[in-house]
């Protein structure tokens, strides 16, 4: 093994624990917003990816639903990512 | 009154009877009258963990049933005279357990202990559901490893809602991280989570961190609860730990890399 391998094994090993904390916050932070929601949204995430996937060829996780408070309002968030070659992201809003 | 405190994960393999075994025994040797209870139906482990395998006679679910009376079955540890362990049964029913019925068993265990030490079994569901339910205490065992945390993290949504203190807007269950198999080696490398990464993502008080130890088996082998190996470092932070839920300021040890001199770097393994 070169000097240089063994200077780029010690640097990707060493971004393994970050790698891993950056993707468990990521995760823990969605799953915990799903958890602390109303309990209709796994079921209505569930109906918009079929109805999605009426039009659209789309990955199951595709479509995300959450609810983010903001002061007295509560902001429920639909984000539908469609495939690459059919445009960009879709992203609609409703504040309630 | 007794508190009950369970040891829970969702995952598997992570050191949750180990735990039980030793935070039973930790709690008795401090003088506390401690019960714990296999809620493992189906896999028996917890006798073999503590070393009274040979002596189980009635187990939880003939309790349940009545075909036993709960001191028919309790089994009184041959070290330590403040400690009894009440077995999993081997039955494939599922059903075997019941919610009343654990309960009734809970209740009376209240009466005649100060604690009662509850040992999930992995997962989310009947069972792992049933051993939180009536939880005063929960003691969340976690690896530092990605898949553990995430699943301590759903554990601890379920500990908010789906338990007794929960549904009757009782205080919330106290809930306590026990990090386990910890090496500091491997952390320093930054191939694995620190302690310091475990708690910002659960932000749970930190109850103790138990190192990755030969001693652990070996003490599994030999059916003894390791916080009574007094030598060994796993045991040693185990104390540490009940000290800790006892209410006691300790410093957490073995979070560092042991230093070696010299000679030791040369010559050691």
């Amino acid at each position: 093994m070169g000097i240089a391998d063994y200077f780029r094994e010690r640097r990707s090993r060493r971004n393994s624990a970050s790698v891993a904390k950056e993707r468990l916050q990521i995760i823990v932070s969605h799953e915990r917003a799903e958890r602390g929601g109303p309990d209709y949204l796994p079921m209505l995430r569930q109906e918009l990816l079929e109805v999605v996937r009426r039009y659209v060829t789309v990955d199951p996780d595709a479509v995300r639903v959450e609810v983010e408070r903001d002061g007295p309002h509560e902001v429920l968030e639909l984000n539908i990512t469609l495939p690459e070659q059919s445009g960009s992201e879709v992203s609609t809003q409703h504040g309630g | 009154m007794a508190r009950i405190v369970v040891i829970t994960s969702g995952k598997g393999g992570v050191g949750k009877t180990t735990t039980a075994a030793s935070l039973a025994a930790g709690l008795a040797k401090a003088g506390h009258r401690t019960a714990v209870i296999d809620f493992d139906v189906g896999l028996r482990n917890l006798d073999l963990v503590m070393g009274c395998e040979r002596r189980v006679v009635f187990d939880f679910v003939n309790v349940i049933n009545g075909d036993a009376r709960l001191h028919q079955a309790l089994i009184k540890d041959k070290r330590l005279e403040n400690l009894a362990i009440l077995p999993a049964s081997q039955t494939r029913d599922k059903e075997a357990l019941t919610p009343e019925g654990v309960e009734r068993v809970l209740e009376e265990l209240r009466q005649d202990f100060d604690y009662v030490i509850c040992d999930s079994p992995a997962g989310i569901e009947r069972g792992a559901h049933l051993a939180s339910y009536h939880a005063d205490d929960a003691v969340v065992v976690t690896n530092p490893e990605v898949s553990s945390v995430r699943d301590s993290d759903r554990v601890l949504g379920l500990l908010a809602s789906r338990t007794r203190r929960a549904e009757e807007g009782m205080d919330p269950v106290r809930e306590h991280l026990l990090l386990t198999r910890y090496d500091p080696q491997r952390v320093k490398k930054g191939d694995m989570l620190s302690v310091d990464d475990v708690q910002e993502i659960l932000a749970i008080n930190l109850l103790g961190v138990i190192p990755e130890s030969k001693d652990v088996l070996n003490a599994s082998n030999a059916g003894i609860p390791v916080v009574l190996e007094e030598d060994a470092d796993a045991g040693q932070a185990y104390e540490d730990a009940i000290a800790r839920y006892l209410g006691e300021e300790r410093p957490h040890r073995f979070l560092e890399v042991e230093r070696r001199g010299l000679f030791g770097r040369m010559f050691g393994g």
